[in-house]
């Protein structure tokens, strides 16, 4: 028998017994800017299709609401941060081994980009809106000239986005269950899954419905096949990851993850979408909200999960 | 700084003398003992560690610290900058050993080594005031110094090597 227990006391706050230095803030962060990169995403992808027409709310309305999820997440940052009065520090270097300082970096890059894109959109929602300034009219008249290479740049910089909210805890070593690449990609079609649900919510025609249940159903697809490869991963792996799968697999937050995440938040939407797509009559707001219900808890159950994996010694 | 598993007898003396010599915040410490028992009674084996930060070659925390707060000062040794560190606890969560916290004054604070002693030529408080004088303290690229020579010459072992961090920190068995 082995037994390890620490004779001299050691009851630092927010780390023993088991960490959790992250509460809310980091997991609702991480979901708007996986939100905030799927509606940018796919605005930019039909603009470059020259679509915009066909998908109008996915294109001209919905990155409004990333500008928003955007604001939100970075406002879920700051009230993470426990020195916050030196919060300008994040922006005085650039330091690429860092995971927290390039997310920081791409969202001052895709913040204002949501922000152009929205003010380009503007006179669809409000036909009367009056710029005030002459300057503003100019300078939007030049982005809308080169509207297709904003929509580029936006593409690029939303995947990045994207990636970047799994790249975060995957970058961590001393979390096992964090620690897989596969984390990234997961994360990007999570946050991509939330963006159409998004769109399915807020728009109310029925072709931009179809397509975009279609899109979504496709990326489920794709997630819980992630999972699954996670779970194959943690499982052939050390111990220290077996034990971050076993969590999952009977541990404490198996109820949690299975019935939220993956029924809640993957199958039960997707089978509301398929029958919808086959001509029943589903209210559709239900699988959005669901959608967007189960990629909140997905990041929040991996960011708890993972602060109490840890390495055996 | 190397520690002998076999001299402490687990007083504790260093997680005290660590905690007034550097101001460490009620109900906080940097240093903490680990007893470890194997085996079943009578045949019982006790290995008692007097533990803190590694003080990593390769550590995730450096490489992961967004504003340079956390850094490698000369030596080795690895500190942070209280009024660079904005609380992000982004270190806190890389570190395989636990062995940051994050100070009540909102900055991430952990065991510097003693640094403002060393620099006097004094050893870190820990090493100091251990009264089996378990501790070894010193430059382990300096082949005389105690550290090397005791390194050298009993076995020793580092904590989760696996993680990948280099640990500087050895334990003698
Ligand atoms: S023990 Fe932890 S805090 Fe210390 S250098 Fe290593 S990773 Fe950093
Ligand atoms: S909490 Fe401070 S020292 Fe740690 S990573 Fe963040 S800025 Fe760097």
């Amino acid at each position: 028998m082995r037994e390890e227990i620490i004779v001299s006391g050691r009851n630092n706050p927010l780390i023993d017994p088991l960490l959790h230095v992250w509460h809310w803030e980091i997991p609702v962060y991480l979901f708007l800017g996986g939100l905030a990169a799927g509606l940018m995403f796919f605005a930019a992808l039909y603009t470059i299709r020259n679509r915009e027409n066909n998908y109008k709310v996915a294109v001209q309305i919905a990155p409004m609401f990333a500008s928003i999820a955007l604001i939100l997440g970075l406002g879920a940052l700051f009230l993470d941060l426990h020195h916050k009065l030196y919060f300008w520090r994040l922006y005085t270097t650039i330091r690429l081994a860092s995971p927290m300082s390039w997310g920081a970096w791409i969202l001052m890059i895709v913040t204002p980009i949501s922000f152009i894109w929205s003010a380009l959109h503007i006179k669809s929602i409000f036909p009367n809106w009056d710029w005030k300034f002459e300057v503003i009219e100019e300078l939007l008249e030049f982005f809308t000239k080169y509207k297709k290479v904003l929509a580029w740049i936006m593409l690029i910089s939303s995947a990045i986005l994207g990636i970047y909210t799994g790249i975060l805890l995957s970058a961590f070593n001393a979390r096992p269950l964090w620690n897989t690449s596969i984390m990234g990609p997961l994360f990007l079609a999570s946050g991509l899954s939330a963006g159409t649900a998004m769109v399915i919510w807020i728009s109310k025609n029925h072709d931009e419905r179809k397509r975009f249940a279609q899109l979504d159903l496709m990326i489920i697809g794709i997630e819980l096949f992630l999972i699954i490869h996670m779970f194959m991963g943690f499982l052939a792996s050390t111990q220290v990851q077996i034990d971050a799968a076993n969590l999952f697999l009977g541990g404490e937050y198996t109820a949690s993850f299975w019935i939220f995440v993956v029924i809640l938040g993957m199958i039960v939407p997707a089978i509301l979408e398929g029958l919808e797509l086959k001509g029943y009559k589903i209210p559709i707001v239900i699988p959005a909200i669901l959608v967007l219900f189960g990629s909140v808890m997905l990041r929040i159950i991996i960011s708890y999960a993972g602060q109490a994996s840890r390495w055996l010694y | 700084m190397a520690i002998d598993t076999k001299k402490c007898v687990g007083c504790s003396d260093c997680v005290v003398a660590c905690q007034t010599e550097n101001n460490v915040p009620i109900g906080y410490c940097r240093d903490w003992v680990v007893e470890v028992m194997d085996g079943t009674y009578p045949q019982l084996e006790i290995e008692l560690r007097s533990e803190r930060c590694n003080h990593c070659e390769n550590s995730p925390c450096v490489r992961c610290c967004p504003t340079g707060a956390s850094h490698y000062a000369d030596g080795g040794i690895v500190l942070v900058t209280k009024n660079e560190c904005i609380g992000c606890s982004a270190c806190i969560a890389s570190c395989p050993y636990d062995a940051r916290y994050v100070h009540p004054d909102g900055y991430v604070d952990k065991c510097t080594f003693c640094l403002h002693r060393v620099k006097k030529g004094m050893q870190p408080a820990c090493v100091a005031v251990c009264p089996t004088k378990c501790m070894y303290f010193g430059d382990l690229n300096d082949p005389r110094s105690d550290v090397s020579k005791i390194l050298k010459k009993r076995k020793h072992k580092t904590l989760i090597p696996e993680a990948g961090t280099k640990p500087q920190l050895y334990f003698l068995i």
